[in-house]
């Protein structure tokens, strides 16, 4: 009962500084609206990058241009939406340097769950629009042959996706704890988790599949459910229900990631002063 | 529960690891704390006080939660900090001077807001709380004014209204007076006392400012180089170092350096002896005196006391322990 309560009571909060965020950035409205078109842009942007490569190579590891969006189209969607929720964990040294975290110990919820609300940025709307937009032209073209186990596949990878970079970007922030200038090693496995993700990783050389097919299991986000809906056969000799794992490859992502985030913590030293 | 104590110390250790830029492994290590025992009861007010990098923040941090010890260990309201940080987190209300727990962009009130609803405040608690604080230290003319617009004095009085809003027990207040003005530091004090007298609430404060801890705290804790140096009052602190006040003189026409007057120290000349500094120790002699030898040496138009700096006394205190 009391524990039902002090949910309540801590959800109230979130909320409560949560909308504050939103309201403070409908407030500049006009640099806000710019912003977006920035942001758009961008997807577009990388999309054609994936596009001349296309041209280039005729049909990337073994796709067509439909099928790379599908690919493209669901690890952008995916990545963006965590990286609206969550994308903001990574610049930890900021915080530490401006003591926000020092205030995120003086209050009675969990720092995690401070920080993961603390800085939403909205502009990042942008980019899981742009990334939807993709996702939804390249399954109509592709030729989806639709059966209620795949729409199902969709809806339980879309959500699981968004936990595997979630979850990147927290261990992310875990690490930067110890790391000096850890924000541009953390950088380097977050975008380039990323940038993999959103090519077809039979192209990846061996090391990449190795880190981000197991470690930071990105090409769960994108291209194993591509194959699945696209009914091809999983290179690397997996079965072809390897894309049902991407909720395993979710807690797995998140174990890691609460572990770095622990392990960070029990080595936060302050903002000095 | 209210007779455990608000804070209690034993052994007390935080070592740092400093990393030269480029080492992301090689790091020296440094004690910022080391050893430290102290106790503070219910409804006491301490002053902790000592050099810059003597520890006291470090102390705080750890009290609070923020900082892993090293070794030693902490309660505070009878909780450990680092686990039951978040039930501490509803006892104690802590004020960095030089860090804010406002949103920058928010106006002062909805700040409030957030902070009402983050501790878990009813509508009514948290109406008469606001209300109350909002009186006392004067915040309504800018409750609607974003927090970045504000003036020093003002942001700091809303800084410590954000950190009592939820009634803590225990306040601990790091150099909250740091940048006011005189009359900013004196509503501040007089805010806390009153807040003291109404709700009984526990205060830890460290300053360099000697007007605080006169004002404020019965009880001196001065940390040096990490360790306890002393413990007590405040009138038995000044009286183990002789601290001294001084007088500053101007006068009419130059004149030669003013020593030689009893219990009396001559610390410096300015303007040509337009103006002097004398030290003097009140328990031998008294202001009055002094001036009265100085006038029969020169013709004296203003005047003025010094209080005894805290870092004077500070140092006195190390000066003796080595
Ligand atoms: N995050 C940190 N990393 C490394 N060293 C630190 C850190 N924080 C504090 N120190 C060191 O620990 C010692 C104590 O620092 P602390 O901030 O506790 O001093 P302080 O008494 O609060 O000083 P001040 O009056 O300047 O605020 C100093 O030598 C300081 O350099
Ligand atoms: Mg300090």
């Amino acid at each position: 009962m009391a524990e039902a309560g002090t949910l309540r009571g801590d959800l109230t909060a979130y909320r409560a500084v949560l909308s504050s965020r939103v309201r403070a950035q409908r407030a500049y409205a006009a640099s806000f609206r710019l912003d977006l078109v920035g942001a758009a842009l961008i997807t577009v942007v990388e999309f054609a990058e994936v596009w001349v490569l296309f041209g280039q190579v005729d049909a990337i590891g073994g796709l067509t241009l439909a099928s790379v969006m599908l690919v493209f189209g669901l690890a952008e969607m995916t990545f963006s939406t965590a990286d609206l929720l969550v994308g903001h964990c990574d610049r930890m040294p900021t915080y530490v340097r401006a003591g926000t975290l020092d205030v995120f110990y003086l209050r009675p919820q969990p720092v995690l769950a401070q920080l993961m609300t603390s800085d939403i940025d909205l502009r990042r709307v942008a980019r899981v629009a742009g990334g939807m937009v993709i996702l939804v032209v390249g399954l109509v073209v592709s030729g989806v042959r639709w059966t209620p186990e795949k729409v199902a596949l969709l809806a339980v990878t879309i959500p699981a996706a968004v936990a595997i970079y979630a979850g990147l970007f927290i261990a992310a922030a875990g690490v930067q704890f110890f790391l000096i200038n850890g924000a541009e090693t953390t950088n380097a496995f977050v975008y380039g988790g990323r940038y993999a993700a959103s090519q077809p990783a039979s192209v990846w050389p061996r090391s990449l599949v190795l880190v981000f097919g197991l470690i930071f299991p990105v090409a769960f986000t994108g291209y194993l459910p591509a194959l699945a809906l696209l009914d091809l056969p999983v290179p690397f000799g997996l079965p072809g229900w390897t894309a049902w794992l991407t909720p395993v490859a979710a807690v797995w992502s998140w174990l890691v990631a609460l572990g770095c985030w622990r392990l960070g913590t029990r080595h936060y030293q302050g903002a000095g002063g | 529960m209210s007779r455990t104590p608000v804070v209690q110390v034993s052994g007390l250790t935080r070592d740092f690891v400093v990393r030269p830029r480029g080492h992301r492994l090689r790091g020296r290590r440094v004690r910022a704390v080391h050893d430290l025992s102290f106790t503070v009861r219910p409804g006491e007010a301490v002053g902790y006080i000592g050099a810059n990098g003597a520890g006291k923040s470090t102390t705080i941090k750890m009290l609070a939660g923020i900082l892993v010890p090293t070794a030693g260990e902490v309660r505070t309201c009878g909780l450990r900090p680092v686990q039951d940080r978040r039930a501490l987190a509803r006892r104690i209300g802590v004020v960095f001077g030089q860090r804010s727990q406002l949103w920058w962009d928010l106006p002062v009130a909805e700040s409030f807001r957030i902070l009402a609803a983050i501790h878990h405040l009813d509508a009514a608690g948290e109406r008469a709380r606001t209300g109350e604080l909002v009186d006392r230290l004067e915040m309504g003319a800018y409750l609607d004014t974003p927090v970045r617009q504000l003036s020093l004095g003002q942001r700091m009085r809303a800084e410590v209204a954000a950190a009592l809003l939820h009634s803590p027990r225990l306040v601990i207040l790091d150099e909250p007076t740091i940048g006011l003005d005189v009359l900013s530091k004196q509503r501040l004090r007089e805010f806390l006392i009153e807040e003291r007298r109404e709700h009984g609430t526990s205060l830890m404060l460290t300053t360099h400012d000697m007007g605080d801890v006169e004002r404020l705290c019965p009880r001196v804790l001065v940390i040096d180089d990490g360790t306890l140096a002393y413990d007590g009052t405040l009138s038995g602190l000044s009286r183990t170092v002789g601290a001294r006040r001084v007088l500053v003189v101007d006068l009419e026409r130059p004149t030669e350096p003013l020593t030689g007057i009893p219990s009396t120290e001559h610390l410096s000349t300015q303007a040509q002896g337009l103006q002097q500094r004398l030290a003097f120790d009140p328990e031998r002699t008294t202001a009055a005196a002094v001036l009265a030898a100085v006038s029969q040496r020169s013709e004296v138009r203003d005047l003025a006391i010094e209080e005894p700096d805290i870092e004077d006394v500070v140092r006195r205190i190390y000066a003796a322990r080595r």
